[in-house]
Order: structure tokens, then C-alpha cells, then sequence
């Protein structure tokens, strides 16, 4: 199908963009690189009044190593990241999932701030920055506000965003020395949305995670901090407590059906991937026996 | 829902229209500039049908309004054609029968055209990967895999 008919305006500036949100609230959706917004204008699924393009927003450009925070601004394509000599080196978790998100033809246009706005339960991106305890930087009418990853995504497509705000930057802590980190997602083909998917990060001191933080996604209504995985912080994980932490992350799942995959299929297969990660990071086959 | 100007480069030629903002870019190359090589199939992005170029890099035309490809360069199968950027790789198809009803072809060369550009070298997975996002309903792919391989092998073979 085609989109229905809109008004649209080419925001100059945030700034510019702001006026046209706060004049227009939930009328008006902002259209960055289009490739979530677009297929569902197409198919009906959203008809706002009025488009407002940021994409020509210089200001939300760019990739910056301040400190040890990694600013990469919202209009950042998928392709950037990919490309991106700072992203290998300060945030390698994002660099690895981003071969996951779709295809070259849409990583072309898709953005990470559009993604994250978006806040599709199955995407890569939303669960990696929280894998990454990002913090959001978002505009608004009043000024500048900053929200932790963990706060920002509420639902299915909901986000701690309100409709007079812009998304205009994440900011990461940079990878340190004994950093660690794994992604990995089931999908029925390379490039389509996952069955289950995995994205963590970890600092690892002498065979012990001294952090851990694991974010499942595809099976709930946002990507998932699984917190029963603390119990292997300071702990020698052995294969008998890798199982107990394991059903523990399984149990506190509670995945959908759909045809894709029934709920159960995707507690076993997040259950897998947690059991796989951790031996991974740890360096531990013997781990991962089993989860085949 | 007032019609908005935007000039453009279409396949080299200077072009300027009066759009309405909701007309994506695949719709103004077929309907406004009779350029009918690139096709329509899903209008969600998920078939590559309407692959075309902007600037330079393959993007989905369905999901790109006319009006953000103002003061863009966009370049059609027709253009990658005249241009004979992709002889070879259409003879390729041709000879390895990696079309049938060929609705997919335009889409299928630009994403392939695309990847040859990258990688003079590309496995047959690094092929599979990169056309994951176009769909076939003939051929079951693998006449499409042998066509973009066996272009590979012909370039590397000139250089």
C-alpha cells in the first residue's frame, strides 16, 4: 500500500525541529532514516498529519570520544557504525550486532537514534545499549534530559520519550581493559527480526565476572536485563550453578507466541544463548555442553 | 499536504518536480519519470524489488520519500544499463538462467553490482548475504549466487 497523505517539514535545526513537535504533539512523528516509519505509513499502520525530516540536522551527527563516554549522535546510520573506527575499538558489542540488523540496503538509511525511538522488542540496538548501560540524551521544550537505558524503553514501541521530544544522542561508557562482550540472535534468515537474540557485556577479573550484564530480546515487550544473572558476579561458576542461574533466567522470561516461534521455544532458546554467552566470555567450553 | 519542489539528478540527467510529500521515491522514478525498471513488490522494504541507488549506496525506494532524495543523485537500473557499468553481470544472468519471470532482476543486479563494488573477491556466503534482503520466487537462488560469482571471477580476471 501507499502512505496516506501528510503535511511534511524539513526541520533546520533541533531546535526548529522542537517548535514544529510542541506545536504539533502526537499529530506529527519525526521521519530519520525512515526504514521502521515508512513500511508502517505504507502499510497503514500509523497516518501522522505531519512529517518532521531530521535527517538534514547536522547537529546530530557524528561519533565523539569525550573522556571515557562514547557520544554517537542519533542520525548515525547503520552503516556508520559499522564503519566506524571508534565503534570497533570503544563499543565492539555494537560493531558485532549491527551485521545482525537487516540488510546493507536498509542499514544505508536506518539510524540508531531512529531505532531506539522506535523501540521494536526484536531489534539489536535497543538491547545492546542497554547490555551497555547507555545513557540517552534527549531534547525537549524544557531543555536537556538524560535517561538511563534501563528507564527509556517501557513497551512494545514505547519509550520514555514524549511527543514534544527528539532523540539526539547515546552516550556509552567506553570499553575498558577486561571488557568483554557476546551477541547472538536465532533468526529463521539472515537479516530478518530474531526468534530470540542475545546481547551482553561483561568485565571479567581472573576467570570471575566482576559485571554482567545480559540483554535478551525477541522475547518480551522490550529488550530484557536478565538480573537473576547476578548470582555468577564474584562467584567460580560451575556447570551446577550455570544450570541453576540459568532456569532461574529462563523462569523469569515470559516470551509471546506467534508463528514464528511458541513461548516455550523461546524460554529454551534464550536459555541457550545465556549458557552459550557465559561460557563464551569465560572462555569455558565445557560450559556450553549440552546446549547444543 | 501542500506539493513540494525538489530538483534532483535522476541517472545523470538534471531533474526538478512538484511532488506531494507522501509520493515515496520508487512511485516518482515509475510514475512521474516513466523509469519502470524499478519495481514495486511489498512497499515495506522487505522484498528489494525497488532497490536503486542515492549517492552512491543501494537503498529501498519504497521506503524514501521524493522529497529526502532532493539535491540527491539517484541512479536506476536503466541508468547502471545505458552506463554498461553492468553488462557483464547481466549477460551472467542470462547465461546462468538466474532469472525467470524477472521481477526481481533490477533489484537483484543493483544489490549484486553493489557488493562486486566492496569485494572483488566475495565467498558464495559473503554473495548469499549481501542479496538477503532480495527476494526471488523463480530461481531458488542458487543460478543468482552462480551468476554473481562467476561476474567476480570474469572481473578479477581483467584486472
Amino acid at each position: 500500500m501507499k502512505a496516506a497523505a501528510f503535511a511534511y517539514a524539513r526541520a533546520k535545526s533541533v531546535d526548529d525541529a522542537l517548535q514544529l513537535l510542541a506545536a504539533h504533539g502526537d499529530r506529527a512523528k519525526v521521519l530519520s532514516g525512515g526504514q521502521s516509519l515508512m513500511p508502517a505509513m505504507n502499510l497503514r499502520l500509523i497516518s501522522p498529519e505531519l512529517i518532521v525530516d531530521i535527517g538534514g540536522i547536522s547537529e546530530l551527527q557524528g561519533i565523539v570520544v569525550q573522556g571515557d563516554i562514547l557520544s554517537i549522535g542519533a542520525l548515525t546510520r547503520h552503516v556508520d557504525i559499522q564503519r566506524s573506527a571508534e565503534i570497533a575499538a570503544y563499543a565492539p558489542l555494537l560493531a558485532e550486532a549491527i551485521a545482525y540488523v537487516a540488510h546493507p540496503a536498509i542499514r544505508n538509511r536506518g539510524t540508531l537514534g531512529g531505532s531506539l525511538a522506535h523501540a521494536d522488542p526484536a531489534a539489536e540496538l535497543p538491547a545492546c545499549v542497554l547490555a551497555l548501560d547507555a545513557t540517552i540524551v534527549v531534547h525537549g521544550a524544557g531543555g536537556q534530559r538524560r535517561v538511563a537505558a534501563v528507564d527509556f524503553f517501557q513497551g512494545i514501541f514505547q519509550t520514555a520519550l514524549s511527543a514534544e521530544e527528539l532523540l539526539v544522542a547515546v552516550e556509552l561508557p567506553i570499553a575498558r581493559k577486561g571488557g568483554f562482550h557476546y551477541f547472538h540472535e536465532f533468526a529463521r534468515r539472515h537479516g530478518d527480526y530474531a526468534i530470540a537474540g542475545l546481547a551482553a557485556h561483561a568485565d571479567i577479573k581472573a576467570g570471575v565476572f566482576a559485571e554482567l550484564r545480559p540483554v535478551f530480546f525477541a522475547v518480551g515487550d522490550r529488550p530484557l536485563l536478565a538480573r537473576a544473572a547476578d548470582r555468577l558476579i564474584n562467584v567460580a561458576v560451575t556447570p551446577k550453578l550455570l544450570s541453576e542461574v540459568s532456569g532461574a533466567v529462563g523462569d523469569a522470561l515470559n516470551p509471546q507466541d506467534d508463528q514464528q516461534a511458541s513461548a516455550s521455544m523461546r524460554r529454551h532458546l534464550a536459555q541457550v544463548l545465556f549458557r552459550r554467552c557465559v561460557a563464551t566470555m569465560l572462555d569455558r567450553p565445557e560450559l556450553a555442553r549440552g546446549t547444543a | 499536504m501542500t506539493p513540494t519542489s525538489i530538483a534532483l539528478d535522476v541517472n545523470g540527467e538534471r531533474v526538478e518536480a512538484l511532488v506531494l510529500p507522501r509520493l515515496n521515491l520508487a512511485d516518482f522514478l515509475r510514475e512521474h519519470l516513466h523509469l519502470t525498471g524499478t519495481h514495486v513488490g511489498c512497499e515495506h522494504g522487505v522484498c528489494g524489488a525497488c532497490t536503486v541507488r542515492v549517492n552512491g549506496e543501494i537503498v529501498r525506494a519504497c521506503l524514501m520519500l521524493a522529497v529526502q532524495a532532493d539535491g540527491g543523485a539517484v541512479e536506476t537500473i536503466e541508468g547502471l544499463s545505458d552506463s554498461g557499468e553492468v553488462t557483464d553481470l547481466q549477460d551472467a544472468f542470462r547465461n546462468r538462467n538466474a532469472l525467470q519471470c524477472g521481477y526481481c532482476t533490477p533489484g537483484m543486479l543493483i544489490a549484486a553490482q553493489d557488493l562486486l563494488k566492496q569485494n572483488i573477491d566475495p565467498s558464495r556466503e559473503q554473495i548469499r548475504e549481501h542479496l538477503s534482503g532480495n527476494y526471488c520466487r523463480c530461481t531458488g537462488y542458487q543460478a543468482i549466487i552462480d551468476a554473481v560469482e562467476s561476474t567476480a571471477q570474469s572481473r578479477r580476471g581483467r584486472l
